[in-house]
């Protein structure tokens, strides 16, 4: 909402002095939150000049301009920037004639632009000044010729300064109404929300004229057949008529300015006055031309396939929901939103229906969201009109047009009021001050809602406070004591810390996520934040549990995944089942500004929906009434798993080539590393087994598992992706990555551990090479030597891994570095060696292992 | 050889000439080597003092004794002698592998990259460390929700300016009515649902609203809201709680500014501003975030009557905290992944 100064200033006392910044600052203390200031961004000197004498010269280019001369100061007086009494002005326009009173920037003006005003030569003339158009002074969009004064009616002195004459010296203070304060969508509102910020006089605009009933009635019928949620779609409807309006009447220039900085175009004196009287006092107001109406008014739904042509020359199919406005020859118009062709108010239009009308938010709401057409008016609709001010601003219009327009109150007119009684708000003693944490005296609760515009009553335990019709937001107790809070200052309200109960700290969970990332970034990986839009086809490619083999591409069934319905990336509409597409985009993005070495890491959220289940809710259960233990079930079944995951990629080096440091490749290792930090951090051990993966390398890929009470559970995938998966994401061929699930792994931690008593007793050392078939995995070969050699096994490392010469083709010969020990004494060799090769026969037996020669 | 004459009795010239060959031959020693050669030469068998002990045999016994103690200082003199050589040699060379070691620390190789938590998610966990240091919990709910958890239960009626005023994603089919939550307040109905009264809690986290990437928008932004629902909670205990929050936070200098605003789910409803008096450019009144009385609507949705109970409820804008606080500029720094942004955080923000 713009609000001029001169505007506001006519129905609240502005002291002398007030800047605009004052003027927000005191509307931000009563809650209309400051945005811009808007002005007319010109200076002078600009003033009336009056064309003495003109001569058309005809330019080698065609075009004809005239040299001009202009008084611009009475009699022999020096002009207003020191020059003569009369100036040589080239102007190229042609709608003027001779003795027409002009707009002339003299030398040193500046026009909004910034377009500052100098004498400059131009087709062999010194120009001295410019004759301005009204676009060229920020007025409006004309450009069709210079501003003639007379064409606004006005014949002012020559040399009378020109920005005060057209309103162009006012400034609007732009604020953001919330949406509960639709009242504060006029400058009455605003006024008064003034007012009650500094204590200034406010006069009601709306007490400055009475309405005048009619005498002849114009027939209007409201026929709402489908109330939306029970409400009917007009609940005020006033119409006037005037009669014999002068179509070539201007709007004045003090109308055109005020409307200009308060955001809205010049269109003709009767649109602009309906635009005035809808600024001045917040009710929308549409016009009709009389001539054009076939018969009466009824207000009603939309039939079926009904249409309609509006103002914008649009043809709009109507819903049922849509209230009309319609004659005998159908729709004219779309209630409360936008009128319609067949009745527009033209160039020749000369009586005129004026419509003040209340419609119920709700109907307004939809319709505007339905046709996609936000105007002014649904947006003062939307949120609350004062009911009571419809007469008021038809009889405001109808006095405008009869001062302005030469037009003729007629007695034709109607007025349907089905406004119910407000009812009274009971406010008990001591409720506000008890919600606010401050004493208010009973003074002050009475004053503030009496300043509002409450009407009280007294009761025994407390007041029957009635809201002003202009404040349908005012609904309960709670309400009031936000009013009364705010008119006595939000800064009067103390500080006072409460104590809450003792708490539990952190979850276990919730320690555990903060601690897996700072392991992983102590640990050499950066944390990033990607967004969780991907694409379908992302999603079929990474979604996927491990365990789906393949050689790459995309799964022909794909993985059940939840699109958006209106996203911002129409190439990335799904919530990301797997981080992983995230971090390859943003490995991509940090490769392209030359960082090359990359270990990224994100814990997020990922959006798992399980084949065959709907998810949502048909029905959403009323707000303010708790739902039932059934319906709370049922919405929460309805929203689908979003496990907590957790994602690493590398690619580039680990480590770069330093002085005595060679580089370090990332790798597979890298990503299995990572996943040991994770079970680290988190406290649960994580099994990592050869799988299988279709974005993933097939000899290069391990499935994560975690151990429950139904035996091992996938957690997720380690190792290098497919090259080619790789290639696609325009990255190097080697990109190391792990995720892992950590709800699920989160799930088993936080058991409490039985600690084992540490050995003291020396320690015996063995090797042990055993050969097995190469692909018998070293980490199931060291499980079995681990259950062979039984409880005196201390310590089992595997150390080598060597294939070639000494061992037969396709078998290779792990070394494990074995320590014995036993708690209570010292073992001898041949107890160790015994063990030992108890552990042998357990891999002879598993694995057809045999002792390396 | 023949350092000296090879003796034929034990007589203090003789001894003297052996001890003093071997003392001139352990001073002229300058390495661990050349002393074992001279320790060789002087105190082996075939050494001077060797053979003049050998010649103890062949002395009368009156005079063992006397050549006994001549030959015994000798040989502790030289004795003596080595040893302090031999310490001298060991430091000086221990002393020069260790000058031969010295390496360019400034110049050590890494064997490890840093890498960084992001400063968003460590803003959240100081918030979050705040509160927890008050006796508040952390409460977490959903990033898909309802729309009974988004908007109704928080007293946005789904035909009001409010509600469309959010910019919401909606999940397909919009008629399953599921939302990206468009702010962490539905974890405040979770909160109230799940737990026993009186609950003091907050709930950091992402939130969704379908505003395109620029230097001050994202559609995927995180915010912090607070909820604290007793018997007799104000709006004093409000300011009292946002006081103690923002001092932990920024200083003891920083303050809260309450003014009037509307928000669906809080009556009466305040915008929070913060006197940030670490700002760069200058100490100076900054918007953070909106807070308010918890809407008897709210209450109500929770089953929670609101003539029993009461209570507040806030909300910050956890990139809006990064860019005052930090001097973050442009959410694209934030949102791009860009490495480098992290790293300049390390561990801590």
């Amino acid at each position: 909402m713009r609000v001029p100064l001169s505007w506001l200033g006519e129905f609240v006392d502005l002291a002398p002095g007030t800047t605009p910044e004052d003027v927000h600052a005191a509307l931000v203390s009563v809650g209309l939150e400051e945005e811009e200031i808007h002005r007319f961004e010109l200076t002078g000197p600009i003033v009336v000049g009056q064309v003495l004498e003109f001569v058309g010269e005809e330019q080698t280019n065609g075009k004809t301009i005239n040299w001009c001369q202009v008084r611009v100061a009475p009699g022999d007086e020096l002009a207003a920037d020191g020059g003569p009494a009369v100036h040589g002005i080239v102007c190229g326009a042609h709608n003027f004639v001779v003795g027409d009173k002009v707009v002339v920037t003299l030398p040193g003006a500046v026009l909004p632009g910034p377009f500052p005003i100098a004498p400059r030569k131009t087709y062999g003339h010194v120009s001295d000044g410019m004759i301005a158009s009204a676009r060229e002074l920020g007025l409006g969009d004309e450009h069709d010729g210079i501003l003639v004064l007379g064409s606004l009616g006005l014949d002012p002195e020559i040399g009378t300064d020109a920005i005060s004459l057209l309103g162009l010296d006012d400034t609007a203070v732009e604020i953001n109404v919330t949406p509960d304060r639709g009242y504060a969508f006029s400058i009455r509102g605003v006024a008064r929300e003034y007012a009650h910020a500094t204590g200034a006089a406010f006069r009601d605009p709306a007490l400055a004229i009475s309405p005048v009933a009619s005498t002849v009635a114009f027939p209007v019928t409201i026929d709402d057949q489908a109330p939306i949620r029970g409400r009917v779609g007009a609940s005020v409807f006033v119409t006037r008529a005037v009669r014999g309006v002068d179509p070539t009447r201007p709007s004045p220039a003090w109308l055109i300015a005020r409307l200009k900085l308060a955001g809205i175009r010049s269109i003709s004196l009767i649109v602009d006055v309906t635009n005035y009287v809808m600024i001045e006092l917040g009710q929308p107001i549409h016009g009709y031309d009389l001539d054009r109406l076939a018969g009466g008014i009824t207000v009603r739904r939309a039939q079926p396939g009904e249409k309609l042509v509006t103002l914008d020359d649009v043809t709009r199919t109507l819903n049922v929901e849509d209230l009309l406005i319609t004659d005998e020859s159908g729709p004219i118009g779309l209630a409360g939103v936008m009128g319609g062709q067949s009745t527009e108010i033209g160039s020749g239009t000369t009586n005129v229906l004026i419509e003040a009308a209340n419609f119920d938010p709700v109907s307004i709401a939809r319709t505007a969201r339905r046709h996609k057409l936000p105007s002014e008016a649904s947006r003062r609709f939307e949120r609350g009109v004062d009911p009571a001010v419809a007469a008021v601003a038809a009889a405001r219009v109808v006095q405008l047009l009869v001062e302005l327009a030469g037009g003729e109150a007629d007695g034709l007119g109607s007025l349907h009021d089905a406004t119910p009684d407000a009812a009274p708000i009971i406010l008990p003693t001591g409720f506000i001050s008890g919600l606010i944490g401050l004493e208010y005296t009973p003074d002050e609760v009475r004053s503030s809602l009496a300043e509002i515009g409450a009407s009280l009553e007294e009761t025994e335990t407390g007041l029957n406070v009635t809201p002003p019709s202009w404040r349908p937001d005012l609904t309960d107790k709670w309400t009031l004591a936000e009013e009364v809070a705010r008119i006595v200052g939000y800064d009067r309200i103390p500080s006072v810390l409460p104590v809450a109960p003792p708490g539990r700290g952190l979850t276990h969970a919730q320690t555990l996520r903060r601690q897996v990332a700072q392991t992983l970034a102590a640990t050499g990986h950066t944390e990033v934040l990607a967004y969780p839009f991907v694409s379908e086809k992302s999603n079929n490619l990474f979604g996927l549990p491990a365990g789906t083999a393949g050689t790459g591409g995309t799964a022909e069934t794909g993985v059940p995944q939840i699109r958006v319905a209106n996203p911002l990336d129409g190439e990335a509409p799904f919530l990301r089942t797997s981080i992983l597409p995230g971090l390859l985009q943003i490995m991509h993005r940090n490769r392209s500004r030359g960082i090359t070495d990359l270990a990224v890491f994100e814990l997020g959220t990922v959006f798992r929906p399980v084949a065959g289940i709907r998810y949502g809710s048909s029905v959403v259960p009323p707000g303010a009434v708790r739902p039932s233990r059934q319906l709370e079930a049922e919405l929460n079944a309805g929203i689908p798993p979003q496990p907590l995951s957790v994602a690493i990629a590398l690619t580039g080096f680990t480590v770069r080539h330093q002085p005595g440091q060679p580089a370090v490749a990332a790798g597979w290792q890298d990503a299995l590393a990572a996943v040991r930090q994770v079970a680290l951090a988190s406290g649960v051990a994580i099994t990592v087994r050869q799988g299988s993966h279709q974005a993933m390398h097939p000899g290069r890929t391990a499935e994560l598992f975690v151990t429950t009470d139904a035996g091992l559970t996938s957690v997720g995938i380690a190792g290098e992706l497919l090259p080619r998966i790789a290639r696609d994401a325009d990255l190097p061929a080697v990109v190391a990555v792990a995720e892992i699930d950590l709800s699920a792994v989160f799930a088993q931690a936080g058991t409490e551990l039985h600690a084992i008593p540490i050995a003291t007793m020396p320690a015996a050392t063995q090797d042990l090479s055993l050969v097995v078939d190469v692909q018998v995995p070293a980490g199931e070969v060291l499980q079995a030597v681990r259950q062979g050699c039984g409880p005196l096994l201390d310590q089992a490392e595997l150390v080598d891994d060597y294939r070639g010469t000494g061992i037969l083709p396709g078998r290779k010969s792990l070394t494990f570095a074995l320590r014995f020990r036993a708690p209570d004494r010292t073992l001898t060799a041949a107890e160790a060696s015994d063990a030992k090769l108890a552990g042998v026969s357990v891999t002879a037996a598993r694995f057809g292992a045999t002792l390396r020669e | 050889m023949g350092l000296v004459s090879d003796p034929t009795e034990i007589s203090e010239p003789a001894v003297s000439a052996a001890v003093d060959a071997a003392l001139a031959a352990i001073a002229a020693a300058n390495d661990s080597a050349a002393l074992k050669t001279v320790r060789a030469q002087h105190t082996g068998e075939a050494s001077p003092l060797a053979r003049l002990n050998a010649l103890m045999r062949s002395v009368p016994g009156d005079q063992k004794a006397a050549a006994g103690k001549l030959l015994g200082q000798a040989r502790g003199a030289v004795a003596q002698a080595f040893s302090a050589r031999e310490a001298a040699i060991t430091e000086a060379e221990a002393a020069a592998q260790l000058a031969a070691e010295t390496v360019d620390v400034t110049a050590a190789a890494s064997t490890w990259t840093p890498g960084a938590r992001h400063p968003l998610t460590l803003l959240q966990e100081r918030v979050a460390d705040v509160f927890v240091g008050m006796g508040w919990e952390v409460a977490e709910g959903p990033e898909l929700e309802s729309e009974w958890f988004n908007f109704d239960a928080l007293n946005f009626d789904e035909d009001h300016p409010a509600r469309a005023m959010q910019d919401t994603f909606f999940i397909d089919p919009p008629e399953a009515h599921l939302v990206l939550r468009t702010h962490t307040s539905p974890v405040q109905l979770r909160a109230l649902l799940s737990r026993e009264l009186p609950v003091y809690v907050v709930a950091p986290g992402r939130v969704f609203r379908t505003d395109e990437l620029d230097a001050t928008h994202t559609p995927v932004f995180h915010q912090i809201e607070g909820i604290a629902i007793d018997k007799g909670l104000t709006m004093a205990h409000l300011r009292g709680t946002l006081d103690h929050f923002v001092k932990a936070m920024f200083g003891p200098e920083a303050k809260v500014r309450l003014r009037p605003n509307y928000f669906p789910f809080t009556e009466p409803s305040a915008e929070l501003d913060l006197w940030h008096p670490t700002f760069k450019d200058g100490a100076r009144w900054i918007e953070w975030g909106g807070c308010g009385m918890v809407n008897a609507n709210v209450l109500r949705s929770a089953g929670i009557d609101p003539e029993v109970y009461s209570g507040f409820a806030f909300g910050v804008g956890v990139e809006r905290a990064l860019m005052f606080r930090n001097d973050v500029k442009d959410m694209h720094d934030m949102v791009e992944g860009d490495v480098r942004f992290s790293q300049q955080y390390g561990m801590t923000v």
